[in-house]
């Protein structure tokens, strides 16, 4: 791999002990951006997140600059920060906040600023008190230092941070419920239009980005959108941080630039399968990715736009490799079994459908499987995502239907003669439907 | 036109904390009051609210939640419709020690179900219970972003990492006789955790003193800082 630079994680790498403080972060040019972004006037800045092309890391691979673009000038207008991972796989926001949460607030000032907007939320899932503590720390600091509240730096502006921790649920991750949440309702998605950038928080214009988006600012400002534009492949630039977990030797987070394969990410990366097995199957990118397999997709490059076409999607950069020995209708049990957990219950759709499915694959894996459940397992399918396409066609309100249909389609595309000899081997007993 | 940083960013009323929660310490009163102040609107303060409740009561009880209605101005009808959506509210009474194991993908593929089980025996309480002693709430549940470090166990929501199943057992043992006050990340990773996510970093100084998230402005942190 070509030489890039380390933007998200060479702070903590080079300073193990101390990157999360504010002494550490200045010593190494923190908050230098920050004066330079306030001197220039904010669609300057915001022009420089347009020029870097980056497109969001929290799944839909949105880009930043163009989502900035449709924020409506009503006022107050707010910015809100997506730190609420939970999506099974992905543990790189983690990381960030823990490690180097200047970075982050400093990217959150810079864009507020960008923005017009007086007050940001970085919103940290529940389960996250250790990264919460951290961030909320370094914005106490931040404020002391005069980072943060009124006038920053004599500019005029002011921008206050309210952090703000979830409570366990995985729904509130998807923007809209996400402002639910924080506006004291249940962390139910809202139907869109009016998006966000429109109507959002309060009814006000609201921008959404994910942790990993808003850390790469103070970079982009002190070096350029086009500098970041440069780093990586085509529609992919930048540098981004994969969660690599499963039956692999060197599970962890990696930062690289896209366009290798996928053969160099799991061997090279994640120093190949455990215990000498061979790969079976891998999540590209969070469980609510269709799974790729080693004969079709290991020669494909790392990029957003090759992982769409192939029919999946790199989403929140979480890798999931599985091994020879996986039990695949286990595996997408319980991936289903989450989701089905997860569904906010607003729509039918998703949550009878992701119940069904549930029940469904539980009952194979114990035997009593029937011949015709495969089809019935499609047909759930279709009625939670009609079309079974790729990228899902949407009945519900949010993707979170749609995406508990991903494993169990891929478990019938890529080993239907594993669950069909499955429930083969079981006893077939016609008990209850489900159960 | 300096504004300090403590002028309150709420509109509308001054809440009158301590008529509403005259038994809540005086710590948590300030708590509240701080918190009252972090939101545009006073409802976006229902959350953190619902922490400190239930740090202050154990879990949330009735009276709590309507005592937290009426500090956000709203109908104890709608904080039990957040309170019942968001599983880290607890209604029934919870053990000293939230025991979380955590059972999905990256973790089932690693073992999680084995360390559950053992927790589950050790522990002595069946998953989703408590056990009689009411020392122990054990759970199974999806996803704490802690996957390249699989399985993963949080206590009282502080993490421990790359967890096998004697070393659960190991960690219930501990937790009974040791009993800590305080419940640190890093003490119990050195002790009972294995492969992590990630490099930590330096040593925590902060735990749990509840089975609430140990996250300050909401309540319970322990520990020199
Ligand atoms: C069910 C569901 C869960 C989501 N969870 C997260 C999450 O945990 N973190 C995140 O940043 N985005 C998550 N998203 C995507 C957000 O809705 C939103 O697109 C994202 O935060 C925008 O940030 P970005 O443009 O910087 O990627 C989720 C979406 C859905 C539908
Ligand atoms: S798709 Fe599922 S999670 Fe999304 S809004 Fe509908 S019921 Fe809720
Ligand atoms: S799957 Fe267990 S921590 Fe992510």
């Amino acid at each position: 791999m070509t030489d890039f630079p380390r933007i998200l994680t060479r702070l903590m790498t080079e300073h193990p002990s101390d990157s999360h403080t504010m002494a550490r972060y200045e010593d190494s040019g923190g908050y230098q951006a920050l004066r330079h972004g306030l001197a220039m006037a904010p669609a300057d800045v915001a022009a420089v997140i347009k020029a870097s092309n980056i497109r969001g890391r929290g799944g839909a691979g949105f880009p930043t600059g163009v989502k900035w673009g449709f924020l409506a000038p009503a006022t107050p207008r707010y910015l809100v920060i997506n730190g609420d991972e939970s999506e099974p796989g992905t543990f790189k926001d983690r990381q960030l906040l823990e490690r180097d949460p200047h970075a982050l607030i400093e990217g959150v000032i810079l864009s507020a600023y960008a923005l017009g907007c007086n007050h940001a939320f970085i919103y940290i899932r529940g389960e996250y008190p250790k990264p919460a503590r951290r961030v909320q720390h370094a914005v106490d600091d931040a404020y002391a230092a005069g980072y943060l509240g009124g006038d920053i730096l004599g500019s005029g502006f002011d921008v206050e941070v309210t952090v703000h921790l979830g409570a366990g649920a995985y729904i509130c991750g998807e923007e809209t419920a996400m402002l639910n949440s924080l506006e004291g309702l249940r962390g139910e998605p809202r139907i869109k239009p009016p998006f966000p950038a429109v109507q959002g928080l309060y009814a006000k214009p609201t921008i959404v980005n994910n942790v990993e988006t808003i850390a790469n600012v103070p970079w982009m400002v002190r070096n350029g959108g086009g500098a970041y534009a440069a780093i990586g492949p085509q529609g992919s630039s930048g540098t981004r941080l994969f969660s690599l977990s499963g039956h692999v030797n060197r599970p962890g987070n990696y930062e690289i630039v896209m366009g290798m394969t996928w053969g160099e990410f799991i061997e090279d990366l994640g120093g190949g399968v455990r215990n000498g097995r061979a790969l079976k199957t891998w999540i590209p990118g969070g469980a609510s990715a269709p799974w790729f397999v080693p004969d079709e997709h290991l020669h494909l490059p790392v990029t957003i736009d090759d992982t769409g076409k192939a029919g999946s999607m790199l989403g929140s950069g979480a890798v999931v490799v599985m091994d020879e020995t996986t039990n695949v209708v286990a595996a997408a049990h319980r991936m289903v079994r989450f989701f089905a957990h997860e569904s906010c219950g607003l729509c039918t759709p998703c949550r009878e459908g992701c119940d069904w499915l549930e029940r469904m694959l539980w009952r194979i894996l114990n035997g009593h499987g029937r011949p015709y459940d495969l089809e019935m397992l499609l047909d759930v399918c279709d009625n939670i995502s009609p079309g079974l396409r790729w990228p899902p066609a949407q009945t519900t309100i949010c993707p979170l239907g749609p995406s508990a249909v991903q494993p169990v389609r891929s478990i019938l595309t890529w080993f239907r003669d594993e669950v069909e000899a499955m429930i083969g081997a079981g006893r077939g007993v016609e008990g209850a439907l489900v159960g | 036109m300096t504004r300090p940083m403590t002028q309150p960013m709420t509109q509308g009323t001054t809440v009158a904390i301590d008529k509403i929660v005259p038994g809540w310490s005086a710590p948590n009163r300030e708590r509240a009051r701080w918190l009252l102040e972090r939101y545009p609107q006073r409802r976006s303060a229902l959350m953190p609210l619902l922490y400190l409740a239930q740090l202050e009561h154990g879990h949330l009880t009735d009276e709590a939640q309507r005592q937290v209605a009426e500090l956000t101005g709203l109908t104890a009808a709608q904080v039990l419709a957040v309170s019942s959506f968001y599983t880290m509210y607890k209604r029934d009474h919870v053990g000293r020690y939230l025991i979380s194991v955590c059972t999905s993908i990256s973790c089932y593929l690693l073992g999680g179900d084995d360390v559950l089980e053992a927790v589950e025996i050790q522990a002595g309480a069946h998953d989703g219970e408590t056990s009689p002693d009411g020392l122990f709430t054990v759970e199974h549940v999806e996803c704490l972003g802690a996957c390249g470090g699989a399985p993963a166990v949080q206590v009282n929501y502080e993490m421990i990492e790359g967890v096998r199943p004697e070393k659960a057992r190991g960690l219930c043992d501990w937790l009974r006789t040791a009993s800590p006050q305080v419940v640190f990340g890093d003490e119990m990773q050195a002790l009972f955790g294995g492969q992590r996510s990630f490099d930590w970093g330096p040593s925590e100084t902060e735990g749990a003193i509840a089975p609430v998230p140990a996250f300050g402005p909401y309540g319970s942190v322990g520990g020199s800082s």
